[in-house]
């Protein structure tokens, strides 16, 4: 009868009981199914908001009704400096069918750009220190309409490590400088183009943190920061957004900004991999038959190509809301969307949480999941998507499940390589990495080239990534790798390691007792657990 | 403790090789038919000296060396700036500047070591900066080039023996310093120091680079 109760309690929760279907759980690139035990609380994404019938009509209105700030028309003059920023390929996740958001919005913009007279254009996209874009995907993300007018010259990626293309804009009261592209500086108007996947993205972070350099990161992508915030996820509770926002003031006392945000629902998948965001108690003959053919196609194929088939299925996420004008009030109004999109009321913290890692995340498009990026998703990401306290309890035990192989891309993660198998060995400590060693990575001439002439995340975003799993680190008792097919990563990483799930589950056990509660995140999924 | 940035430099900083040197110097020899004359065994020379660079450094550089003999000092000396300006200075990789201003930002000693001339390198040096550097340099008979390197000659495992010694005489920590090249014939250049990196590496050294996780550079 319990149990009855339970699942009426939200339709994006489901228990498990004895007639429940085995749950599909992403491991890197593979689909497995298990049996979960009774009771189990499976956590899956919020059905998505309808999306916005047409989207160029919602975006004209949001650039002709703007918050807090005249029309977009109305502040532009022939003659004038205009900067497009627009957000890099970490987001959305996978990567969504073109017409990418970014290219209709930039289209638009730039038709009205044109219209009144201003040719002086410049689109960078603000990558900070991720990776830079290749020439291939800039053109996937504007459409060749834009591509070919603007690019190379007037089409570009940031670049942090530009010392003639930076400015000093001003300094925080500890004296840590913001350092911000000279381009964007030196315009008259910039026009910052969104996509709010998470309640992290967006708002002041958007300028202030994307067209930044690394001295200017490095004041608050730090370990305390992280272990302050709780979560991340949770822009009101997030000490890392408090040291942004006096950052983007400073940006916006400096700078004319015009924001232009939007907010995605939630329709990851449709066609051949939409059972993977459906209960799989209510799945039908075809959606058995579908997940049947993906997952006996997979298993003949060597694990790159598998990574690319995954990699070539784009997202269909459709817009939820446009809204433009100056950056606190556009945000507040999207942040708000995300939320109503995202936010799952859960009562009740579990002892073990489950989670599979599959193979999407901001920083591995077209590449690989290496460790320290599978640790950035269980205990940053996976562990962060809760608001009022953790899902899991403090001391628990996170279970994730991935092959944690020993792969790097050598192009896209250099830096982390040596990461990975020359500093975590030594320490796992945050604040001795960051004091010890940051510096001499963020530094080391190769990687700096490798990030200016190639397409390799900075020196120093290793570190970044591992501080993002801080305040998760902090807070579970044990972690556990299921599946893990070495030892050594995890061992590294500091995890335990068990064969498959219903062994992790035993250790877990009896770390936290028979009775313990267990919980699961249905992935892929973006859910903000509002916890009671 | 001090540290330095070791570069070889054809292939590396500049895209030009040996044989871009040597095809300079017999294109501006005495007369048209020396001119001639030379060019053409120079060009014919070619594929041997792929296929001996392939199979030894040691061996290519005594056949290569060989192409010098009977030239004058005076006249390799006096086309050395011509060959700086027309031949070096525009082949230098776009990266190359960036790296070596950025490694000398840091406080690293900037060294080349290259199996090029003496005489060739010196202007490029100047240009770049660069005060510490060991070269090849031609036996000379009163004032005619023999065909043979004074030793000790710089390839391969002696560039690695000149980086300990170097090290050693100016207090060098090895294991904080960096090196870069784009051939496999120097991997013993990059096995003694803690930052080794492959420049616009050859195949054999993308997959050593690979195999060992070295980052891979693209200068050009």
């Amino acid at each position: 009868m319990s149990l009855q109760l339970h699942r009426k309690t939200h339709e994006s929760v489901v228990y498990i009981d004895r007639d429940s279907a085995p749950r599909i759980m992403p491991s890197g690139e593979d689909f497995i199914l298990e049996d979960l035990p009774i009771g189990t609380r499976v956590i899956y994404p919020k059905p998505p908001i309808k999306g916005l019938p047409n989207r160029e009509a919602a975006i004209r209105y949001a650039l002709n009704h703007p918050h807090d700030c005249d029309p977009l028309f109305a502040q532009l003059y022939p003659g004038m400096k205009v900067t497009i920023a627009v957000d890099d390929i970490s987001l959305p996740l996978p990567p969504m069918a073109t017409p990418d958001i970014r290219q209709t919005v930039i289209e638009i913009v730039a038709d009205m750009l044109a219209g009144h007279g201003v040719d002086d254009v410049h689109i960078i996209i603000a990558n900070s220190l991720h990776r830079k874009l290749t020439e291939w995907e800039m053109k996937r993300m504007v459409g060749s309409k834009i591509f070919d007018e603007f690019y190379p010259d007037r089409y570009y990626n940031h670049d942090a490590e530009w010392a003639e293309g930076l400015v000093t804009i001003g300094h925080t009261k500890h004296k840590e400088p913001l350092r911000i592209n000279r381009r964007c500086v030196e315009s008259d108007l910039i026009i910052y183009v969104n996509i709010n996947l998470v309640p992290m993205d967006g708002g002041h972070k958007s300028v202030a943190v994307g067209l930044c350099d690394y001295e200017s990161l490095r004041s608050h992508h730090e370990p305390q920061t992280i272990r302050d915030s709780d979560s991340y996820m949770d822009p009101a509770r997030s000490a890392l957004n408090h040291k942004i926002i006096p950052l983007g003031k400073m940006v916006d006392e400096k700078l004319n900004v015009f924001h232009i945000e939007t907010a995605l629902n939630n329709r990851m998948y449709t066609g051949a991999l939409d059972f993977l965001l459906k209960n799989e108690d209510d799945f039908t003959s075809f959606d058995r038959l579908k997940f049947e053919t993906i997952r006996r196609t997979m298993s003949k194929l060597p694990r790159a190509a598998r990574r690319k088939m995954l990699h070539s299925m784009p997202s269909q996420y459709e817009m939820i809301a446009c809204h433009a004008g100056r950056t606190d009030a556009v945000h507040e109004k999207i942040i708000e969307k995300n939320f109503d999109q995202y936010v799952i009321p859960i009562k009740g913290q579990c002892d073990i949480l489950v989670t599979g890692i599959p193979d999407i995340s901001p920083y591995n498009v077209y590449s690989i999941l290496n460790p320290l990026l599978v640790q950035v998703m269980a205990l940053g990401y996976h562990f962060n998507f809760y608001r009022g306290k953790p899902l899991l309890k403090k001391g628990g035990v996170l279970i994730l499940h991935h092959p944690c192989y020993d792969e790097f891309d050598h192009n896209f993660h250099p830096s982390y390589i040596e990461f990975f198998n020359r500093l975590l060995p030594e320490t796992r400590d945050s604040f001795t990495l960051r004091e010890k060693y940051e510096r001499e990575f963020a530094n080391n001439p190769s990687y700096i080239e490798m990030y200016r002439r190639g397409n390799a995340y900075h020196g120093a975003h290793p570190f970044f990534m591992w501080y993002w799993g801080e305040n998760g680190r902090q807070h579970v008792g044990k972690v556990i790798a299921a599946g893990a097919e070495n030892a050594h990563v995890p061992a590294m990483l500091g995890w335990d390691r068990a064969d498959n799930l219903t062994e992790a589950i035993a250790m877990a056990r009896s770390y936290m007792g028979r009775s313990a509660e267990i919980t699961m995140l249905h992935q892929p999924m973006i859910g903000i657990a509002d916890m009671e | 403790m001090a540290a330095a940035a070791f570069y070889d430099l054809e292939g590396t900083l500049v895209s030009t090789n040996l044989v871009h040197t040597l095809g300079f110097y017999a294109k501006n020899q005495q007369g048209l038919f020396r001119t001639f004359k030379k060019s053409a065994s120079t060009l014919l020379s070619i594929p041997v000296f792929a296929v001996t660079d392939q199979y030894s450094r040691k061996v290519f550089n005594d056949l290569f060396f060989k192409r010098y003999k009977g030239e004058s000092e005076d006249r390799l000396r006096f086309f050395a700036e011509e060959l700086f300006e027309g031949v070096l200075k525009p082949a230098i990789y776009p990266g190359a500047i960036e790296l070596i201003e950025k490694s000398r930002s840091l406080g690293l000693r900037q060294v080349v070591v290259t199996g090029a001339l003496d005489l060739s390198v010196v202007p490029l040096m100047k240009y770049l900066g660069i005060d510490d550097y060991v070269t090849n340099r031609l036996e000379f008979v009163n004032g005619v080039a023999t065909g043979r390197l004074l030793p000790p000659v710089v390839a391969a495992a002696t560039k690695a023996s000149w980086i300990r010694t170097f090290a050693e005489r100016e207090g060098l920590s090895l294991s904080d310093s960096y090196a870069y090249t784009d051939s496999m014939s120097d991997l013993p250049m990059l096995s003694v120091v803690g930052h080794p990196a492959a420049v616009n590496p050859d195949m054999r050294l993308r997959q050593t680079a690979l195999h060992h996780d070295w980052p891979i550079l693209n200068l050009k």
